[in-house]
C-alpha cells in the first residue's frame, strides 16, 4: 500500500507549541490499518537523583527534517507501513510534557510496533536535535549514547542513513512487499539502553 | 592538538593570496559547540581544495574552546553528515554537530 505517495508527516515544532497528539494519530489513522503504534518521549522529573526543572531543545531544523524523512523512508523499506507521523518540540519543555511523539500505522501490529521503535531509536542516534537539562542548581547538555556509538559511521557515510542490513534488496531504496512481515532484518537497532536519558 | 599538524599540510601550496582561489563558507555552531565557541555562526575564508576537516582545524585554532569537542563531534556539510576529507566549496554551509540529544 502507499505505493505512489508515502504518507509521512514530519514536524519540528517551534517554542511554546505543545504536541497535538490527536493531530498526529488522526493523520496515521486509516480504515485499512488494524494497528497504530505510538511512542511518547516525556520529560522526567529527576535525572541521577537531581531534580529536573525543564528541558530546553534546539535543532538544526532543515537538517533535522531531512534526517527524519530519511528515517521514514528507511522504516518503509523495512516494514509494510501505511503512515508515519513524527513531531519534536523545540524550546523549553516542562516536566511531564511530551517532547517527541511518533505514530505509525500498518495493517498488522508487528510492522507498526517494530517500526515505531526503529524510528525513535534512529531519532536518538542521528537527528541533529539537542537538549539542555535544567536542574534546580545547574544545567547540562545531554548526549545520546546512540549518537556516540554511531560517530564513526556518520563521519564516513556522509548521510543520515541508519546502519541497517537489507537482505534481498533487488529494488534500490524501497522494498515493498504486500505481506505483513518485514522482509529484512535490522542489524543494529537492538540494544536499548536500559537507562536512556529522557525518553 | 590536531591543528598544528594539519597547518603544516596546508603549507605545501603557495601562500600568496592571489595564487590560490579563496572561497568563503558559512559555519554553524549548535548547542555545546556554540557555548564553547561563543558564536552561533560565522564566515570562514579558506582556499579552494580545503577539506571539511581542515576547516575544523582552522576553527579550533581561532576558537580554542572547541578543542574539547574534537573526537565526540561530527561535521555536516550542506545539511548532510560528511567525512572530514570532503572538500568544501564556495558558499557551503558547514555545521559543527556536537553530541546530539534529541528524544
Amino acid at each position: 500500500m502507499a505505493d505512489e505517495q508515502e504518507k509521512n508527516l514530519v514536524e519540528i515544532l517551534q517554542e511554546n507549541h505543545p504536541i497535538d497528539i490527536n493531530k498526529y494519530t488522526n493523520y496515521v489513522h486509516s480504515p485499512q490499518c488494524g494497528a497504530i503504534a505510538t511512542f511518547f518521549g516525556n520529560t522526567r522529573d529527576t535525572f541521577d537523583g537531581k531534580t529536573v526543572v525543564e528541558l530546553r531543545y534546539e535543532a538544526y531544523v532543515p537538517m533535522a527534517i531531512r534526517c527524519l524523512n530519511t528515517i521514514c523512508s528507511s522504516a518503509r523499506s523495512l516494514w509494510n507501513l501505511n503512515a508515519i507521523a513524527v513531531a519534536h518540540r523545540l524550546g523549553p519543555v516542562s516536566v511531564g510534557e511530551t517532547s517527541v511523539f511518533v505514530a505509525v500505522s500498518s495493517v498488522h501490529r508487528v510492522d507498526a510496533l517494530d517500526a515505531c521503535k526503529f524510528v525513535i531509536d534512529e531519532i536518538k542516534a542521528s537527528v541533529p536535535i539537542w537538549k539542555k537539562e535544567v536542574y534546580s542548581n545547574g544545567e547540562v547538555w545531554k548526549e545520546n549514547m546512540e549518537f556516540i556509538e554511531r560517530i564513526p559511521e556518520l563521519g564516513k557515510n556522509g548521510c543520515c542513513r541508519p546502519k541497517v542490513k537489507v537482505e534481498d534488496q533487488e529494488v534500490a531504496g524501497h522494498v515493498k512487499h504486500g505481506c505483513c512481515r518485514p522482509k529484512v532484518k535490522v542489524e543494529d537497532d537492538g540494544s536499548v539502553e536500559s537507562c536512556k536519558d529522557n525518553a | 592538538m590536531g591543528s598544528s599538524l594539519k597547518e603544516e599540510v596546508i603549507k605545501d601550496t603557495p601562500q600568496t593570496e592571489s595564487e590560490k582561489e579563496s572561497i568563503e563558507i558559512k559555519v554553524l555552531f549548535f548547542a555545546r559547540a556554540r557555548d564553547l565557541s561563543g558564536v552561533s555562526d560565522m564566515k570562514l575564508e579558506v582556499s579552494s581544495g580545503t577539506t571539511a576537516g581542515e576547516c575544523l582545524d582552522k576553527l579550533i585554532a581561532k576558537l580554542p574552546g572547541l578543542k574539547e569537542l574534537r573526537g565526540c563531534m561530527v561535521l555536516a556539510l550542506n545539511e548532510e553528515y560528511t567525512s572530514e576529507s570532503a572538500l568544501v566549496k564556495n558558499r557551503d554551509e558547514l555545521a559543527i554537530i556536537p553530541p546530539i540529544s534529541g528524544g
